[in-house]
C-alpha cells in the first residue's frame, strides 16, 4: 500500500501543492487501498473508481490554475454513506429495496463537497435504512473491524468509519441519528461529530427518523473531522425546512489558533446517572482517564444531574420508530426500488415488495412505529414521548445554563464485541445507544475522541457534548484532548497491506 | 405488561403495509411485546402540563417564497421505476 493514505487531510494537501504527487497519484493510491481491503472489511458497497479518476484530473486542472487559493478539499478522497443520495453513483441504504436506485438528485452536502473539490471514492456500507449500531443489518454483509475483523465496528456508519479508520480515504460522510456516528468512531479509534441538529442540511439523506437525523462527518483526527463538517455545514433556505439559519465559523481556523491550556475556566459537567452499575469497567477507566487529561488541560469538573437519563432510551425508541414508519411508507415499489412479481392487486403488490425487499429489523421498527402512531395508541405513546424528550431536552438546557460549558460521558456502555453476539437479542442491541441517544433527543452537537484501547485490544472512546450550535468550543476542547492522549488513529492504515 | 394477539400483529401488518406469512407471527410478536414492554416505563414519568416537543429549537412555519423553479423532468421521476409509460406509474388493479 501506498505511504500517503495514512496522511492527514492537511498534509495530502501540502503535498498537492507542493507537487510532490498529483490528485489522481492521491486517488489511485485510496483505489489501490480499497481493492486491498475491501473484500475482508466490507466497508464499501460500491467503489466509483472511473468518477473519482475523472474528477482526480479536474482536481489536478484546479490546483495547476488556483494553487493556494484552490478550495479547501481540491483532490481529497472522500467515502460516502450509503444513505446519502448521489446522483452519478448507486445509491441503496444498504437495501435489497434499493437496489439499482439511481437518484435523480445529490445530496446538498454532496453539492458542497463537490464545489469543496474532495473526490468520491465511494458509498459506504451501513445498517440498513440507518437501523442498527454494529452494521451487522445491512443486506450487503456485515462489516468488520480493523482492530480485529471478528468484532464489529459499530453502527449505523459502520462502513463510514471503517474506510477512514483503515485508509480507504481520510475522511468521510455518516449520519447519526440515535449514536450511529460516535459509536461507530469510538469502535474503530478515530474521531466523529454528530453536528448540532439543523446545522447540516438533512436533503437528500435517506430519512430514518427525521427531528433526530443529523449528516456528520469522520477523520483520523479532530481537525480533519472539523475540516470536513465545515465543508458541508449551512443553512440550506432551498430544501431544508428543519436547516437552522446560523453562520458557520471557520472551524479550521479556531482550531489552528487554539492556545495552549484552551479549557482553563471551562466547566465540563459530569452526569451522575451515566455511572451507573452496568457499565462496563474498561469503559469506565476510559472516561475517568479522560477527565483527568481534561483536569491537566485547565477544566473544572462539576457533577451535574441529567434526571430523566433513564428514560432517554425508551423516549428515542418511539419517536425514532414512529418517525421511521411514516418515512419508509414511500418504499411502495411504485417509483422506484425493487417491486414484487406478485401483482394480484395494489395492496398485494406493495405488503410482498416490502416483505421482500425489507430485512427484518427494518420490518421490525416499522411494525413497532405502526403501533405506537395507531388510532387508541398515539397519545399513550408518541406524544407521551414527546413529552418525555422535552423533559430531557430541558436537563441539557439547564445544565448548560447554570453548571457547565461542556459534557463528558462515556459513548456505549460496553466496548466492541464480537459479530454475532448481540444480533439475536434487539433488546440487547438497543441499549448500545444508551448514552448517545441524548444528544439526538436534545439536538445537540456531541463529539467521539478515542482514547485507549479495552483489554480485547480494541478502541474506546469518551463522548463530549456541547450547547447547541457550540460547535467550536466542542472541537477546541477535543482537539486538546486528542493531543494531550495521543492515541494512534493511523494504526490501522499501517496493517492489511500487499507487499 | 403489553399484550398483544396474532390478531393485533395481523391489524399492525397489515397498517404497515407488510405482507406478513403466519409461521412469522410468533417471533414478531415476541419481539414487539419485549420492546413494548421496555417502553412502558415512560408512564412513570409525570408529563401534566409539559408541551410536546418535535423540533428540537422551536423552528416553526419555514417558507420560501412561491417562484417557480426548476423540478425534475418526466424522464428523470421516471427512470428508476420498474413501470413508468408518459401517462404515470403503471400499477395493478386497485380493487
Amino acid at each position: 500500500m501506498s505511504a500517503l493514505i495514512k496522511l492527514s487531510t492537511s498534509e495530502m494537501r501540502a503535498g498537492l501543492l507542493r507537487g510532490d504527487f498529483s490528485a489522481v497519484d492521491l486517488t489511485r493510491a485510496h483505489l489501490e487501498r480499497i481493492s486491498e481491503t475491501n473484500k475482508q472489511f466490507n466497508s464499501l458497497i460500491t467503489v466509483s473508481e472511473q468518477y473519482a479518476i475523472s474528477r482526480a484530473k479536474l482536481a489536478d486542472a484546479e490546483l495547476a490554475g488556483k494553487k493556494e487559493s484552490s478550495p479547501a478539499l481540491t483532490g481529497i478522497p472522500i467515502a460516502i454513506k450509503d444513505a446519502i443520495v448521489t446522483s452519478g453513483i448507486e445509491t441503496t441504504a444498504a437495501s435489497k429495496i434499493l437496489k439499482g436506485f439511481h437518484s435523480p438528485y445529490s445530496a446538498t452536502v454532496i453539492k458542497k463537497l463537490e464545489s469543496s473539490g474532495a473526490i468520491i471514492v465511494g458509498k459506504a456500507n451501513l445498517d440498513e435504512f440507518a437501523m442498527g449500531s454494529t452494521n451487522e443489518n445491512s443486506a450487503f454483509g456485515s462489516v468488520r473491524n480493523p482492530w480485529n475483523p471478528d468484532f464489529v465496528p459499530g453502527g449505523s456508519s459502520g462502513g463510514s468509519a471503517v474506510a477512514v479508520s483503515l485508509g480507504q480515504s481520510p475522511i468521510s460522510l455518516g449520519s447519526d441519528t440515535g449514536g450511529s456516528i460516535r459509536l461507530p468512531a469510538s469502535f474503530t479509534g478515530i474521531v466523529g461529530i454528530k453536528p448540532t441538529y439543523g446545522r447540516v442540511s438533512r436533503y437528500g439523506l435517506i430519512a430514518y427518523a427525521s427531528s433526530l437525523d443529523q449528516i456528520g462527518t469522520f477523520g483520523r483526527s479532530v481537525m480533519d473531522a472539523a475540516i470536513t463538517l465545515g465543508a458541508i455545514a449551512g443553512y440550506d433556505e432551498a430544501h431544508d425546512s428543519t436547516s437552522v439559519n446560523e453562520p458557520v465559523p471557520d472551524y479550521a481556523a479556531i482550531l489552528r489558533a487554539a492556545k495552549d491550556k484552551p479549557l482553563s475556566g471551562i466547566r465540563v459537567g459530569v452526569p451522575k446517572e451515566y455511572f451507573v452499575a452496568g457499565l462496563d469497567q474498561s469503559v469506565e477507566d476510559t472516561v475517568h482517564f479522560s477527565m483527568k487529561k481534561l483536569v491537566s488541560l485547565g477544566a473544572q469538573l462539576k457533577e451535574i444531574s441529567l434526571p430523566h437519563t433513564e428514560f432517554a432510551l425508551a423516549t428515542y425508541y418511539i419517536v425514532a420508530l414512529a418517525e421511521a414508519a411514516s418515512n419508509l411508507s414511500r418504499y411502495d415499489g411504485v417509483r422506484y426500488g425493487h417491486r414484487s412479481k406478485v401483482n394480484t392487486t395494489l395492496q398485494d403488490m406493495y405488503g410482498h415488495t416490502r416483505e421482500e425487499g425489507f430485512g427484518e429489523e427494518v420490518k421490525r421498527r416499522i411494525m413497532l412505529g405502526t403501533y405506537v402512531l395507531s388510532a387508541g395508541y398515539y397519545d399513550a405513546y408518541y406524544l407521551k414521548a414527546q413529552k418525555v424528550r422535552r423533559l430531557i431536552s430541558d436537563d441539557f438546557r439547564n445544565a448548560f445554563e447554570k453548571d457547565c460549558d461542556l459534557i463528558v460521558a462515556p459513548v456505549s456502555p460496553f466496548p466492541p464485541f464480537r459479530l454475532g453476539e448481540k444480533i439475536d437479542s434487539p433488546l440487547q442491541m438497543y441499549l448500545a445507544d444508551i448514552f448517545t441517544v441524548t444528544a439526538n433527543l436534545a439536538g445537540i452537537p456531541g463529539i467521539s475522541v478515542p482514547i485507549k484501547m479495552s483489554d480485547s485490544g480494541l478502541p474506546i472512546g469518551v463522548q463530549l457534548l456541547g450547547r447547541a450550535f457550540d460547535e467550536a468550543r466542542l472541537l477546541i476542547a477535543a482537539q486538546a484532548l486528542e493531543q494531550e492522549v495521543n492515541f494512534d488513529s493511523t494504526a490501522m492504515t499501517k496493517k492489511y497491506g500487499k507487499a | 405488561m403489553a399484550n398483544l394477539t396474532d390478531d393485533d400483529v395481523k391489524h399492525i401488518a397489515r397498517l404497515s403495509a407488510l405482507h406478513l406469512e403466519p409461521s412469522a407471527i410468533p417471533a414478531v410478536k415476541k419481539d414487539l411485546v419485549d420492546i413494548l414492554n421496555y417502553v412502558e416505563q415512560l408512564n412513570k414519568v409525570p408529563t401534566e402540563g409539559v408541551e410536546p416537543l418535535s423540533h428540537v429549537h422551536g423552528a416553526v412555519n419555514a417558507f420560501r417564497d412561491d417562484v417557480l423553479q426548476d423540478s425534475l423532468s418526466i424522464e428523470e421521476a421516471g427512470k428508476n421505476s420498474a413501470d413508468f409509460t408518459r401517462q404515470g406509474f403503471r400499477v395493478p388493479r386497485i380493487i
